[in-house]
């Protein structure tokens, strides 16, 4: 509409700009800076070319193509014919002002003091007191104190072979160093290097279930979560996944380096839960594996699935969306609060059809619980007997699968 | 050099001349990042055509395509260059053998020719002759993605055993990622962005018909239209636009396409147990139209 010389190209990039952060997408100044080149190159740009020069310089994730639909719209301010509409959202008109209805307001969350009070000893009796203690029974005070003991949880997972290999006693002949060693005693080979493959930690995925009656074991279990990406291995730190759901299901890892993580599961669990409250665990897990799995989060990873198993959706459903996840994961953990009954029978519908795809059934309701879940995580032994912990639903198949690996055979 | 196209509409054209039809938005995306010497990012569902939007840039521009291939634990030796071990090996017997001290000759060994090129220094070094493609940047190592940032700041490089390498124009730099995890803010404020969506009915038989010729205009559509009511039935993996062409090819002599025809053929395009059942269910759907 006002394109004449280059101040205008200007004018009209900031303008756009300033619309899509209004409504909450994020813009830098050098993308900016490349739409206004970008017009300028386009000579004689028309409304099309404006739609698609600012889309490729000022928009870079596909959940913003949406509004910035709806910006441009508003920005131009005219009906715009475009050759291919982008997305389809006939939800929205034309001339709304885009900074009014924005995106999803950011969540201010309060800040988040890092308080490492603890004093050794006192840590060592209060464990003791809280140890058993039902996460969703606890006040204020003691769940800080279980935050600040699960900070300091160790979280391991198996390992897998990679294809890399690193410095070595035996293996291949590693011919970069053994040359560099040749080259010090004038090329003679005296001393060879070999090389052979390095392990890595396998994926680690947590699927919480943040609806109403989970909400204190799923913000333990978050905490879990970041003990896991808190510890000294990188590479698992780097490998660490967290997905809620309720009614349906969301990805909170980005989440998890928020300053706030109950802010963050508060978050998501408005995000995810609707006000009737049910729990469809079928179709959340069966979400994870349709657009997850295609990109490789799941494949080879240690699935733990926190809930307490009450499903409202088909159980069928349920039964083949875990058929599914199995032939995906590594191995599959469920972590039911409700375990932690010693009259616990796994017969609710929901949690009957998973339990054939699930390779332990634990509680993991109390501190002790989780210990037990991190033992059991890093393929560990069984839990030392001092702690009381409510026997997994069958403890030998659980066994079978720590001692002998079926999926880990040599390659 | 081919002339290379003005503008959008020029290389939507130049592009179609290779069989490849590329819509506004996409033109106008790596129109600009000629322009604008920058890299551009595309994303899209598996199938939709990213890898080969780059590769036929490479054609149209009469360059050369350099692709690399990204995975886990991608390092230096096989993204920018290596040295080959067993010729300089080779090479230091040699000199042992005319009585020569290899130490004295150390330098020599660190010489042109036992320089392996990789990708990133290949397409470096061949400036805008080359189209470099960087696909599925999102599975490399979020270490790998800060190096290729610099990299694609300077366009230099510096080798300690030879010294510094500068483009001598920049390359057109194209990435692609299936979004497994979310690249750094930093990398995308660099990129252009262009998010490939299925094409629509018309514009995948249009691509069928530019792809495989010898199939009937009426199949290519009947097949458009059915791959387009596949991908609305919530599969696991959608079909993509290469087993559209797959398909159109196989069902190019079929007359009339019935359920058991469609049955027969129907591993050409989906390609996992589960989605099979769900697609078996809806045949008779699918095929009312």
């Amino acid at each position: 509409m006002h394109l004449d010389a280059v101040s205008d190209d200007q004018d009209w990039a900031v303008g756009l700009a300033t619309m899509l952060r209004r409504a909450g997408v994020t813009v830098g100044t050098g993308q900016v800076i490349a739409c206004e080149r970008a017009l300028t190159t386009l000579t004689a740009a028309d409304q099309v070319d404006r739609y698609w020069a600012g889309r490729a310089c000022l928009v870079s994730d596909p959940d913003d193509l949406v509004t910035y639909d709806r910006v441009f719209r508003a920005y131009e301010g005219t009906p715009v014919d475009l050759q291919t509409p982008a997305t389809d959202d006939p939800t929205e008109d034309g001339g709304v002002d885009a900074g009014s209805d924005a995106g999803p307001p950011m969540d201010p969350g309060p800040t988040f003091g890092d308080d490492e009070v603890a004093v050794a000893g006192a840590v060592a009796s209060e464990r003791e007191r809280l140890r058993h203690r039902r996460f969703d029974a606890m006040d204020d005070e003691e769940r800080q104190d279980v935050d600040r003991i699960l900070a300091r949880l160790r979280v391991a997972v198996p390992r897998r072979r990679s294809r890399r290999t690193g410095p070595g006693r035996r293996g291949e002949l590693d011919l970069p160093r053994t040359l560099d060693r040749a080259l010090r005693s004038d090329g003679e080979l005296f001393d060879r290097a070999w090389r052979a493959p390095r392990t890595r930690p396998r994926r680690f995925v947590l699927v919480l279930d943040v609806s109403g009656s989970m909400a204190g074991h799923a913000r333990a279990m978050l905490r879990f979560a970041l003990a896991a990406r808190r510890t000294a291995d990188r590479e698992l730190a780097r490998r660490v996944e967290v997905f809620a759901f309720g009614t349906r299901l969301t990805r909170l890892s980005d989440a998890l380096s928020a300053r706030d993580p109950d802010a963050a599961i508060a978050a998501a669990a408005r995000h995810v839960v609707d006000w009737d409250g049910g729990t469809r665990i079928g179709s959340s897990i069966d979400e994870l594996v349709r657009r997850w799995a295609p990109r490789g989060v799941l494949r080879g990873s240690v699935v733990v699935i926190c809930s307490d198993g009450l499903e409202r959706g088909d159980p069928a459903q349920l039964a083949a969306s875990m058929a599914r996840l199995r032939r995906h994961a590594h191995r599959i953990l469920w972590v039911n609060p409700l375990a932690g009954d010693d009259r616990f029978v796994p017969n609710q519908r929901g949690m009957a059809a998973a339990l054939p795809y699930v390779d332990g059934l634990l509680a993991g309701d109390t501190l002790a619980g989780l210990e037990r879940v991190a033992d059991v995580l890093a393929g560990g032994s069984v839990p030392s007997p001092a702690a009381p912990v409510p026997s997994p639903v069958d403890p030998g198949r659980w066994l079978r699968t720590v001692g002998g690996d079926r999926r880990e055979g040599p390659r | 050099m081919a002339d290379r196209p003005a503008d959008p509409a020029g290389l939507v054209q130049a592009l179609e001349q290779r069989a490849y039809l590329a819509d506004r938005g996409l033109a106008t995306a790596m129109h600009l990042a000629m322009k604008l010497g920058r890299p551009l990012l595309l994303e899209g569902d598996a199938g939709v055509g990213k890898t080969e939007a780059a590769r036929t840039l490479a054609a149209v521009l009469d360059a050369e395509l350099v692709r690399l291939q990204c995975h886990e634990g991608l390092d230096r030796s096989q993204a920018l260059y290596a040295w080959d071990h067993p010729r300089q090996l080779l090479h230091l017997r040699a000199l042992e053998a005319s009585g020569d001290r290899p130490a004295d000759h150390e330098s020599d060994l660190y010489d042109e020719r036992f320089l392996l090129e990789r990708p990133l220094l290949r397409a470096l070094r061949r400036g805008d002759r080359a189209v470099l493609l960087v696909d599925e940047i999102d599975r490399a190592d979020d270490e790998f993605e800060a190096f290729l940032l610099e990299l694609l700041s300077d366009f230099q490089i510096t080798i300690p055993e030879l010294g510094t390498v500068t483009a001598p124009s920049r390359p057109v730099v194209m990435l692609t990622s299936n979004r497994t995890r979310e690249l750094s803010d930093a990398l995308k404020r660099r990129c252009l962005y262009h998010w490939i969506d299925h094409p629509t009915v018309e514009r995948e038989a249009a691509i069928v018909r530019a792809r495989a010729p010898e199939v009937p205009d009426q199949v290519a559509t009947r097949v458009a239209e059915l791959v387009a009511r596949l991908r609305t039935l919530g599969l696991y993996k959608p079909p993509g636009v290469a087993e559209t062409i797959d398909w159109a090819g196989v069902l190019a002599d079929v007359d009339e396409l019935d359920a058991q025809g469609l049955v027969d053929t129907l591993g050409v395009v989906v390609k996992d147990h589960d989605d099979l059942e769900v697609v078996r269910a809806a045949v008779d759907e699918l095929l009312a139209s």
